[in-house]
């Protein structure tokens, strides 16, 4: 006990501070949680909303019936087809491009070449340009000019495709380079060549980041509107795409002709269908945070 | 198998004359694949070339018809009506007001969730608190759009305070609604750069007996200064860029005025509804399209490397 007395009275007690001070750090507490609250505020005001107007609306016609002019039987079959469609191009394009560029930058480019650093510069800033921009470009070469593709599903698989490459290719190089040099020593010092390397350690050891990107660069195409708009992509499509060259609308756009419709039951069906596209980015970033979740490995 | 014992390990004669062993024979196809590779990387500068070599003719074509001072200087912005009149500041002024609003939005609020995140939250909470902000980056802005023109929009017209209420269509609800769809960049940049300032110098901060307030205003929030900086330039970069939510929400008429309250159209939502419209290949409609989009183009691309180049040359680099 007095042992404890001892130390106690030899500790100095801290000035305490000041109540200015004190006051100064409460109010600067209630500043930033009312910060912090604002983005809680918007995103649930925002999901309550949606849900709110549009759930009456939502269930299998969204997804079964075609458009149509009377709100009561409309639905966005074509919609949901034509964004499974673009989608599906996006991805075998993005993909395998993104990956070979991520690969080539982070294992066979040489670091101090200027083309190198321009490159991936380069990439940087692509993933700064406004959608819009690749509308244009789209627009001038693919729907029209050189290519002359028209507003088909191929041309807005492409655009989509050159919209989230730089998505891609970003988050394939930090998979890549969050893969360990031992792998990559140990397998060159065995003998393998430096394309054998990638093939069979660095590859499938990253494959879990990239994987994340690629889905994360997927819901970032899915929400797309307004490149798509600007090829032409069509309001009102009664039918799904059936080829590559086949015209097509995707959800966004569908939600969009809805949302300027003035009769109240298109506005319904626009939230509706702001919920389906809404579950669908859920489904696909709870996939992407269990992929990274189960697979990721600590080194 | 070493049976010799005057040379301890017998390489025949053929082995080693050939290359095969030692030096690797030349694997053709694996150059060929690399090259494969490098066309990849390579495609991303002809994306850049393209969308530049996109633009230039057009806006070329489009200064030979219209004076260059009459676009930047013009207050009157109707290039697809007879007589057309190619104004430019309209949708500038309407570019600029838009973002405005949502950069009074995003920055304070998102520097402000940063900083909560990185100097009150406990790690744990962090960790859940992150994503979930992150969530509202991921949905699309036809939604936002949506939620600004029939949510937001009715209370502006409700509790706007002075003058006629604005019109359902108004520039300070795509404002406000691109705010929030900003701030979780902002946040989530700007708690990037907080979280790279080292914990010596808070400890330090708090050991001479700072407050919260103190070590956050005046050692973590300067230490991480340029993060904070290029997250609001990438900022403004994506509000000026926006189409959706500004094509839904803020009207489609050209109007040179600061007044929020009113319709409004901007480079963006201009490019978008002329885009829609069936313009002849190679009339001066069509070309407007380009123009605006080369302004566009340049406008944000500087400010995207600008912010790059922010971050790369002015981090503090700590131990």
């Amino acid at each position: 006990m007095s042992l404890l007395e001892a130390d106690a009275a030899a500790v100095t007690p801290l000035p305490r501070q000041s109540t200015g001070k004190r006051l100064a750090d409460r109010a600067f507490w209630v500043v930033l949680f009312v910060s912090f609250g604002v983005a809680v505020v918007g995103l649930v005001a925002l999901l309550w909303y949606v849900f709110d107007t549009g759930w009456p609306a939502f269930g299998g016609r969204l997804w079964r019936r075609f458009p149509s002019l009377d709100p009561e039987i409309a639905g966005a079959r074509s919609a949901v087809f034509g964004t499974i469609w673009v989608l599906g191009i996006t991805a075998a394009l993005a993909v395998p491009i993104g990956i070979g560029a991520a690969v080539y930058l982070e294992e066979f480019a040489s670091h101090d070449r200027w083309y190198t650093r321009w490159i991936a510069l380069n990439i940087q800033n692509l993933a700064g340009v406004p959608s819009i921009v690749y509308g244009i470009l789209g627009l001038a070469f693919i729907a029209r000019g050189p290519l002359g593709l028209g507003p088909t599903v191929l041309t807005g698989g492409m655009i989509l495709a050159l919209l989230v490459l730089p998505i891609v290719i970003i988050a394939s190089r930090e998979a890549i380079r969050a893969v360990p040099p031992s792998i990559r020593d140990g397998s060159l010092a065995l003998g393998a060549t430096r394309l054998q390397t990638v093939r069979r350690q660095l590859l499938p050891a990253a494959i879990p980041g990239i994987a994340t990107g690629v889905i994360l660069a997927l819901s970032r195409a899915i929400g797309e509107a307004a490149p798509l708009i600007m090829i032409g992509a069509f309001t009102y499509v009664p039918f799904n795409p059936t080829r590559l060259d086949s015209k097509f609308t995707v959800l966004p756009i569908q939600i969009f002709d809805w949302i300027g419709r003035p009769q109240e039951g298109f506005t319904q069906l626009a939230a509706a269908a702001c919920i389906l596209l809404l579950i669908i980015l859920l489904f696909m970033n709870a996939l992407a945070i269990w992929l990274r979740n189960r697979y990721q490995q600590r080194w | 198998m070493i049976t010799g014992s005057s040379t301890a390990l017998q390489i025949p004669g053929s082995l080693t004359s050939d290359p095969g062993i030692l030096r690797g024979r030349p694997r053709h196809g694996e150059r060929v694949v690399i090259g494969i590779l490098f066309l990849c990387a390579a495609l991303s500068v002809v994306v850049t070339i393209g969308i530049v070599l996109s633009l230039i003719p057009p806006t070329v074509e489009f200064f030979q018809e219209v004076d260059l001072g009459e676009f930047l200087t013009g207050t009157e912005w109707a290039p697809l009506f007879t007589p057309p009149k190619f104004g430019v500041l309209p949708i500038v002024a309407g570019t600029l007001v838009v973002t405005v609003c949502a950069i009074a939005i995003a920055l304070p609020f998102g520097l402000g969730t940063a900083v909560f995140l990185s100097e009150y939250a406990r790690p744990r909470i962090r960790k859940w608190l992150k994503p979930m902000i992150e969530v509202l980056a991921g949905i699309p802005t036809v939604v936002y759009g949506y939620f600004a023109l029939k949510f937001v929009s009715p209370y502006v017209q409700d509790l706007w305070p002075i003058g006629d209420p604005p019109g359902v269509f108004n520039a300070l609800s795509a404002g406000l609604v691109m705010g929030i769809m900003i701030l979780p960049m902002v946040a989530s940049l700007s708690e990037d750069a907080l979280a790279a300032v080292p914990a010596g110098l808070r400890e330090g901060a708090y050991a001479l007996g700072s407050s919260k307030f103190e070590v956050a205003s005046r050692v973590s929030v300067p230490a991480a200064l340029s993060g904070i900086v290029a997250a609001f330039v990438l900022a403004v970069s994506r509000a000026v860029g926006e189409t959706m939510i500004v094509l839904i929400a803020a009207g489609g008429t050209p109007n040179l005025t600061w007044n929020p309250g009113e319709a409004m159209q901007t480079m963006t939502a201009f490019i978008a509804a002329a885009g829609t419209g069936d313009l002849s290949q190679g009339s001066t409609g069509y070309q407007t399209i380009f123009a605006v989009g080369s302004l566009l183009f340049v406008v944000t691309f500087f400010m995207n490397v600008f912010s790059n180049r922010v971050v790369r040359r002015f981090r503090e680099v700590y131990e």
